[in-house]
């Protein structure tokens, strides 16, 4: 456009008006220098890197749809009758907060649809940023220079959970209501300041008169402010950071391979932004969630039957079914100094929510200190060739299946007509073997794929076609694969255990002696990648045909 | 009179009044429940040849767990005073004759036409007096379906769950959900407590209550969900793993369909 490189640059004209007032725009806010850094911005495309967009356009239909709700909603403990168009509740005593989510439900346009619109797009958005993280987790997108992004990440998980949970309760229904009973019976386990904590969040006795006004200021207030902070700063470092890949030809530490940002991915950002609205919108307008109406009112006398949380606070309400009141003749209820010490509650509620937690928070620092490796890292990993890691993060995700799937007992036992009693006795075997099983079972499927892929890479795949020597020897026909599909086979590190090291003053202190155990178990068993001298070996008689160029034609004969 | 003032002081009259007043409160008591029990037994007009033919199927079909004249056997307790309502029960939704020793008697295909239920309703209730088949007017569905619903979530939703999908209760046995119960079903279960359910009698909860509780189970059942497609009543689990198998997998398949055109 602008073809003058004199030095007295002349004022660029616009021909249209369109193009004066972007030109208007632009020349004040610098609109075009924006686009220029973040146009370029390369975003290597995989379907597994899409988790946190769905996450992102969840939260922008949450904020939409639920900014519709706050027009009709009324945080009130009031006493009301109902007098709604749904008849079975007609008359019946509740809330105002309950029965103007009714109105909300029946008698405002579209109301329902916006409803179900929102508490869908709660549950995907947790869901996603869920699935998000997990991508991150088993592909080593956390390490440096990104473990201040995955902290900031965990943060938001916990804000999305705290967004959703300060939600479910707003109905004021009888479902919702019993979960914050529960919630309420975890505080007043907490020892000495329980009850305390209790009667401040409530304004009194449970349930009072004060809690829904007060979760409905978190709900739309606070937790909605500190998750668009955290997501700011969570996108800043990812445009600071640029976006990891996986492994293959040409891509390494210091360069990202794939699409920029614009205009191709941004205009499909912005389509995929509209299919999963369009994915929400259809599930919200086909499928009923949270039927407020068939729980009835909040009455503290009533418990229903199959009461449970939301799926993300699911594990928290199934370690507590898993938690047995008894063992034989010991009870985890003690009477301290006239205080009645809860463990029967405290523990379930708190220790396993508290170990993935922290857990999860520390990851990178923790595998940083038993590998010592302090590089940066902008490839990923496949999740096989991190055996250890992989398989450290399955027996957590199991952990948390054994407390989730808990939290359905009752389902399980009724639809499987198998005993409620049978079912708990299960998940509690599994809430401690289950993790083990499965740390096990995924480092040797790891491995196993690991050893896989070497053969592979040295000897071709396999194709099935069986092949009859002069001699009479069968042998099976391997065909090569590749360059770029044996890259991603040998593309990888397969550091070996690193044993303690003296610090400066030369002394191997206890902590590097545990470090060296550690990295012992986290490196012990591993696969070395096929080396280019390996390759050679395995290829080398097959003359030159294996040449850098060799592609898909080049499948013959390799034997 | 004379005498007996004369004997007011015998050192065993405190003992006799006591007596006597124990009598007569034990009495009044006896009455007072018998006037709940009768009210819930407004015998039925069963006709004779009912009740014989009745003896015979029952002798054919029940005996082996129930023993002859009802009077129970280690396989089946007795049933001397269970009322026509709990054969009716019983026989009408399939439970009876128990197909298998279990935790709990399943619900299945019933095995005898209205006649022989009726007819066996009769033997049984001729064998000692208990719940009757319930009045029509109380079947109509025509009471406060709202009333109804807060009486139920009450008293049936810890078991049942307050939307009556069912629920879980311990060693395998179950409350079932209750939608396609019948009204007369649905009031003999509330006045004969079967297996594991408690009996709600009518000092518990009056016939016209009960009535009410009847209309709101039948309204849920018939309005058509609001919402759309139901996903079985089960709450928040149910909804959590459609969104993760059914949600989840659609935008993964856009997903893999946004990004494999590049590769
Ligand atoms: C295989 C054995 C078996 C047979 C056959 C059987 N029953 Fe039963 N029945 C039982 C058992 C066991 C129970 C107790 C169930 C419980 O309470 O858990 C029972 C309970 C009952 C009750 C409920 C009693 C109460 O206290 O409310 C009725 C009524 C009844 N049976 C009627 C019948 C009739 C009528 C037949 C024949 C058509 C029949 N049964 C056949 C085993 C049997
Ligand atoms: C303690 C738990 C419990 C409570 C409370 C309870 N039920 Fe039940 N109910 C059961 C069980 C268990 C069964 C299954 C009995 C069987 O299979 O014989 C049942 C069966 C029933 C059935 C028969 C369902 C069918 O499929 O044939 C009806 C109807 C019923 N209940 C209604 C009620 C009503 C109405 C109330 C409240 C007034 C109530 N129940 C309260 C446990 C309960
Ligand atoms: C939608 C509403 C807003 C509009 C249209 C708007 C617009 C503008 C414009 C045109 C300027 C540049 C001209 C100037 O310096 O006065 C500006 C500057 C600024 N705005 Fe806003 N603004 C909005 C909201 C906000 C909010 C909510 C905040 C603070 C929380 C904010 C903070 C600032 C600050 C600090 C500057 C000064 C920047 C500087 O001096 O370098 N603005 N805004």
């Amino acid at each position: 456009m602008s073809a003058a490189t004199t030095t007295a640059e002349p004022a660029f004209v616009a021909k249209t008006k369109g193009g004066q007032i972007t030109n208007f725009v632009d020349e004040r806010v610098g609109g075009s220098g924006i686009l220029r850094e973040f146009g370029r911005k390369v975003f290597p495309d995989h379907w597994s890197f899409m988790f946190g967009e769905v996450a992102l356009y969840s939260f922008v239909i949450l904020l939409m749809s639920g900014t519709f709700l706050t027009f009709f909603y009324d945080p009130s403990m009031a006493e009301t009758h109902y007098t709604g168009s749904y008849i079975p509740l007609q008359n019946v005593e509740m809330s105002v907060a309950y029965s103007s989510s009714l109105n909300i439900s029946f008698d405002i346009r579209g109301g329902l649809f916006m409803r179900q619109v929102h508490h869908w797009a709660a549950l995907l958005f947790v869901a996603s940023v869920a699935v998000h993280m997990l991508r991150v987790f088993f592909t080593g997108a956390f390490r440096k220079p990104r473990e201040m992004n995955w902290v900031v990440g965990s943060t938001l998980l916990i804000l999305a959970m705290a967004a959703g949970f300060t939600g479910y309760s707003l109905p004021d229904d009888l479902l919702s209501g019993n979960g914050l009973r529960i919630i309420d019976g975890v505080i007043k386990s907490i020892p000495v300041v329980g009850t305390f904590i209790s009667f401040f969040l409530f304004g009194g006795e449970f349930p009072g008169t004060a809690v829904i006004g007060r979760l409905y200021v978190l709900h739309i207030l606070l937790v909605p402010a500190l998750i668009l902070l955290m997501i700011v700063a969570h996108l800043f470092m990812v445009v600071v950071h640029k976006h990891t890949q996986y492994p293959g030809p040409g891509r390494n530490d210091g360069n990202v391979v794939g699409y920029p940002l614009g205009p191709v991915y941004a205009a499909k950002a912005g389509g995929f932004f509209f299919i999963v609205f369009g994915v929400i919108a259809l599930i919200a307008g086909l499928f009923t969630i949270n039927p407020i109406w068939n729980y009835g009112p909040y009455d503290p006398s009533p418990v229903s039957a199959g009461t449970q949380p939301d799926w993300y606070i699911g594990f928290v309400d199934g370690a507590l079914r898993l938690m047995p009141g008894v063992i034989g003749d010991f009870h985890f209820e003690f009477v301290i100094f006239g205080f009645v010490l809860s463990l029967n509650v405290l523990l379930p509620a708190l220790i396993p929510a508290g170990i993935l937690f922290s857990v999860m928070f520390t990851y990178p620092w923790i595998e940083q200190w038993i590998t010592k490796d302090k590089r940066e890292h902008h490839v990923l990993d496949r999740p096989r060739n991190a055996p250890t890691r992989t398989a450290i993060g399955m027996a957590g995700f199991v952990w948390y299946c054994v407390m989730w799937a808990a939290a359905a007992s009752d389902l399980i036992a009724t639809h499987f007509h198998v005993s409620l009693n049978d079912v708990l006795y299960w998940l509690r075997a599994l809430f401690f073997i289950g993790p083990i099983i499965a740390f096990i079972v995924t480092k040797r499927i790891a491995l196993a794929l690991q050893r896989k892929d070497r053969e592979i890479a040295l000897h071709g795949r396999e194709t099935g076609r069986i092949v009859r020597l002069p001699h009479g020897e069968f042998i099976e026909v391997h065909a090569p694969v590749d360059e770029y599909k044996r890259y991603k086979l040998v593309g990888f590190e397969s550091p070996e255990p690193l044993p303690a090291q003296p610090n400066e003053n030369g002394v191997v202190d206890g902590s590097e002696k545990r470090r060296a155990l550690l990295s012992k178990w986290f490196f012990e068993d591993r696969v070395a990648p096929a080396t280019p001298s390996e390759l050679e070996a395995a290829h080398g008689h097959h003359g030159d045909h294996e040449a850098i160029d060799s592609s898909a034609d080049n499948k013959s004969i390799s034997r | 009179m004379k005498a007996l003032s004369q004997k007011r002081r015998h050192p065993l009259a405190a003992v006799a009044l006591l007596l006597l007043g124990l009598l007569v409160t034990g009495g009044l008591y006896a009455v007072a429940t018998n006037v709940n029990q009768a009210q819930a037994s407004t015998t039925n007009n069963f006709t004779a040849s009912d009740t014989a033919e009745g003896e015979k199927l029952f002798a054919a079909n029940c005996a082996t767990c129930h023993g002859m004249g009802a009077s129970g056997t280690d396989a089946g307790p007795s049933l001397v005073g269970v009322g026509a309502a709990a054969v009716d029960f019983q026989v009408g939704t399939g439970r009876m004759p128990m197909q298998m020793n279990g935790p709990q008697a399943y619900k299945k295909p019933a095995q005898f036409n209205d006649e022989q239920t009726n007819q066996l309703s009769a033997y049984v209730a001729s064998l000692g007096a208990g719940p009757a088949l319930p009045e029509e007017s109380l079947l109509d569905g025509g009471g406060d379906a709202a009333k109804g619903g807060e009486l139920f979530r009450v008293n049936c939703a810890m078991c049942h769950n307050a939307a009556a999908a069912g629920g879980a209760l311990t060693r395998g046995k179950f409350a079932p959900a209750l939608d396609g119960v019948s009204s007369k079903h649905i009031y003999e279960a509330m006045v004969t407590g079967p297996q594991n359910m408690p009996v709600f009698n009518d000092a518990n909860i009056s016939p016209d209550d009960k009535r009410d509780i009847i209309t709101f189970l039948k309204q849920i059942e018939t309005t058509s969900s609001p919402g759309g497609a139901e996903l079985g009543a089960l709450g928040p689990v149910a909804e959590g793993l459609f969104i993760w198998v059914a949600g989840l997998g659609v935008i993964i398949g856009f997903t893999i369909w946004l990004t494999s055109r590049t590769s």
